[in-house]
């Protein structure tokens, strides 16, 4: 990775891609690809399966070097990464507070603020093996948070996540990066219901098939070519619940329950 | 109680103090097969060191690190697994060992081949003693400068590494740790069950703990009472030590497993 001078008046990007290729065991995983993200930004990643989101993923956070190209970040840049899959072995006795912890020089304070806002307080003392999948991401967020990033990397965030949690989830993390002002890079394969909380959508199959607005892309022809006969047929169902559920399952009714 | 049979004790002591923890790590991590053969490289060491005239300590201490650098250096080729390449290593240097051994007792030299299999706790020097609480010391600290970083990767690997944590060097330095502890443990149960003080006494503290340091901490409680009944029964029963320190360890396991205390 070649490392250039950041000129802080006129670079505005927290990460900046170009022309970055990746050939992992003698196969092109990543062709050509250009990104940046801003402060405040949020850009989401979608491609079919295979289709090198998790190496550019990957890339992002320093883990592979780019074979071609460069990977630019601001210098002492924080990212904070909630990885796609984590199974904690059920030999390691480890709880949800201690699993937090191992962030490192975090205040314990600044934990119970950050479990607070997420809403998993309760589970601090829980053996993480024993939580549930919605629970689990939002105790990996935390961890990803602990480290007040500049740039969050989110790698299918909702995973394990019923379908109603899954737009929650989403809005929380809209509402993370209103209050964080970070940059969001997440990936997603479901691009109808990232697409109120996100910015900019790139459209991944090893190279870049088509990038700009969600209702844009979603009208591009790559687009569709990749993900238009799966759509087919299949509408997001809008509706409104006259209720809805906290982590664990209880009902929450909107009267006494008003933000507004 | 006679000295020897005290200074015995000291040493079992001594090595479940380091085994207990460190075992906990290679629970987590799934490593006893690397803990195997970091004990079968032990012969080789100890064969080396013979021939060249050096303490047994420094010699298996030097080959086991060699042997972890190179098992770094093959796992980058992703062609064979980490299981394969063990074994290579692990049954190579055996073989080797007792080669070398062998040569060495044609030449008329006096070696204990079965002191090194099986260990032999009955005959620790004071200077053997002194060794091995240096050895100790050294890897308690270092455990516990890494212990964090260790329990990071032990969750994930690839999250530790988006965290700044220097995932190889961690590797490598636990790799150390090791080969440092089968070093110790050699003279106590000897390398073909150097494993087992690793692996039993933390495989028993799991259900009774709710954190990792718990599980370190109650591993070394499962090991003394391995050590002080295993010695007991050895010199009831006019049994190897080690041999019977390990049977100890393995029926305070499936009593933990059994027992009507646990929490769960």
């Amino acid at each position: 990775m070649s490392i250039s001078t950041f000129d802080e008046n006129t670079e505005q990007y927290l990460i900046k891609v170009s022309g970055a290729c990746l050939r992992i065991a003698g196969r092109q995983v990543l062709e050509d690809i250009d990104l940046e993200v801003a402060r405040g930004e949020t850009l989401t990643l979608i491609g079919p399966n295979g289709s090198g989101k998790t190496s550019l993923v990957r890339l992002l956070l320093g883990l592979y070097k780019p074979d071609q190209g460069s990977v630019h970040c601001r210098p002492g840049l924080r990212v904070g990464y909630m990885p796609q899959k984590l199974i904690v072995d059920n030999a390691l006795p480890l709880t949800v507070e201690g699993f937090l912890k191992l962030v490192d020089g975090i205040e314990f304070e600044y934990l119970l603020k950050v479990v607070d806002q997420l809403g998993i307080k309760s589970l601090l003392s829980r053996p993480i093996q024993n939580i549930s999948g919605g629970e689990f991401q939002h105790v990996l967020l935390a961890r990803a948070l602990l480290r007040k990033p500049e740039l969050l990397v989110l790698d299918e965030p909702a995973q394990g996540v019923d379908i109603n949690g899954q737009q929650k989830l989403y809005q929380l993390i809209a509402s993370i990066r209103n209050e964080f002002g970070c940059g969001i890079i997440m990936v997603s394969h479901d691009l109808n219901l990232v697409m109120e909380s996100t910015d900019r959508v790139l459209c991944l199959n090893t190279h870049i098939c088509c990038t700009g607005h969600p209702e844009a892309v979603t009208q591009h022809p790559e687009y569709l070519k990749l993900f238009g006969g799966t759509m087919e047929g299949f509408a997001v169902y809008t509706h409104n619940h006259d209720h809805s559920h906290d982590l664990h399952g209880d009902v929450i009714s909107h009267e006494d329950h008003d933000h507004g | 109680m006679d000295d020897f049979i005290i200074k015995a004790l000291v040493a079992g002591l001594l090595v479940v103090l380091v085994s207990g923890p460190l075992g906990c790590v290679v629970v987590w991590r799934r490593m006893s097969y690397f803990g195997d053969t970091l004990a079968h490289a032990a012969l080789l060491g100890a064969a080396l060191g013979i021939m060249i005239d050096l303490h047994p300590v420094v010699s298996v201490i030097f080959t086991g690190t060699v042997f972890s650098l190179v098992l770094v250096l093959m796992q980058r080729n992703p062609q064979l697994t980490t299981d394969a390449l063990l074994g290579i290593i692990a049954h190579g240097s055996l073989a080797l060992g007792l080669v070398i051994l062998a040569i060495l007792q044609n030449r008329g030299l006096q070696v204990d081949l079965m002191s090194y299999l099986l260990g032999d706790i009955l005959a620790v020097s004071d200077r053997e003693l002194v060794w091995m609480a240096g050895l100790v010391v050294m890897v308690l600290v270092s455990l516990a400068y890494l212990w964090k970083s260790l329990l990071s990767i032990a969750v994930h690997e690839e999250l530790a590494r988006s965290e700044g944590i220097a995932v190889d060097r961690v590797r490598l330095l636990f790799m150390v740790l090791m080969t440092l502890v089968v070093a110790t443990a050699m003279k106590v149960v000897g390398i073909l069950l150097i494993t087992a003080l690793l692996i039993i006494p933390a495989a028993s503290a799991r259900r009774f703990s709710a954190t990792p340091q718990a599980m370190a901490l109650i591993s070394v409680v499962f090991g003394v009472l391995a050590v002080i009944s295993g010695m007991f029964a050895s010199m009831q029963w006019d049994s190897p030590a080690g041999p019977s320190i390990v049977v100890a360890a393995v029926m305070l396991f499936f009593i933990s497993r059994f027992s009507l205390f646990a929490g769960k």
